[in-house]
């Protein structure tokens, strides 16, 4: 059992009141779905209360609560990040040969007829925008919303998920290339 | 032209997805803006782009604000740590 060195205790029972609102805010902030958040902030209690004796007292009760709850996440995303059996999205472009990198010729961009001087935005549109982004694959969701929502800076979304930036960008370039097919296929091929 | 500023459709829409959160490089603007010149495919994407970036920017708010725990699911917890806790300080 490792000394404890710092004044700092654990008190398990008080837990819940304390740290369930936030540990959950972080959490929700970060997977975007309410009981998926709600499992990761029980599984942090579950994993501190079996790590208790390795708390040497030195960070606060919270901080501590904290750390776990960030591996949690890191694992939920590799989690998601190689759940096989699930259809990978097709890339838009020629994957070898002379034309590699080229567009495919049936995903080329359609006209979008001036979209930006129509005012069409409206809650119709707002509806095709939702749905498209609850179409991504979860893993490209996470990052995407992190980015794109929640504004985190590339760096921090890489730390926290253990992703090179690199990574990060082809991610993001996967989120928005389907994005953009689905937007034209459920609005402006209507 | 050097062959370093070609790049493909793949590559170039990559990097126009960087500029939408002010994230590429100012080479890679250039190479992108080259590119650009010569393809109209990525000249559509890189203007659908743009517009799909004002409609996140409008639409896509903090949805989660609002998102907490209720009271029940907090006392189910505290129920089940507190088997937790018993469980560990037996043995």
């Amino acid at each position: 059992m490792p000394k404890k060195t710092g004044k700092n205790i654990l008190q398990p029972d008080k837990w819940v009141s304390l740290y369930a609102d936030y540990l959950f805010n972080y959490a929700i902030t970060r997977v975007n779905d309410h009981d998926i958040a709600k499992d990761l902030v029980q599984e942090t209690f579950f994993s501190g209360l079996k790590g208790k004796d390795n708390f040497r007292g030195e960070a606060t009760e919270k901080t501590w609560l904290i750390s776990i709850l960030k591996r949690k996440i890191i694992d939920y995303y590799r989690k998601i990040n190689s759940a096989k059996g699930k259809k990978e999205v097709r890339m838009p472009f020629y994957q070898d040969g002379e034309k590699e990198g080229s567009w495919l010729e049936e995903n080329v961009p359609q006209n979008w007829n001036n979209e930006a001087d129509k005012k069409i935005e409206n809650e119709e549109l707002k509806s095709v925008l939702d749905l498209c982004i609850d179409h991504l694959p979860e893993k490209h969701r996470m990052v995407f919303l992190l980015k794109t929502q929640r504004n985190f800076e590339t760096e921090e979304i890489c730390n926290e998920l253990g992703i090179s930036s690199s990574n990060l960008w082809v991610i993001i370039h996967r989120a928005r290339l389907q994005l953009r097919e689905c937007i034209e296929n459920n609005w402006f091929k209507k | 032209m050097s062959k370093k500023f070609m790049i493909s459709c793949d590559e170039a829409t990559t990097i126009c997805d960087k500029t939408q959160y002010g994230e590429a490089t100012w080479m890679e603007r250039v190479k992108l803006n080259f590119h650009l010149m010569l393809c109209k495919h990525c000249r559509a994407y890189s203007m659908q782009n743009n517009y799909i970036s004002r409609l996140l920017s409008k639409y896509l708010h903090d949805s989660c604000e609002n998102d907490h725990l209720i009271d029940k699911e907090k006392h189910e917890l505290e129920e089940k740590l507190k088997i937790h806790i018993k469980d560990i300080s037996k043995n």
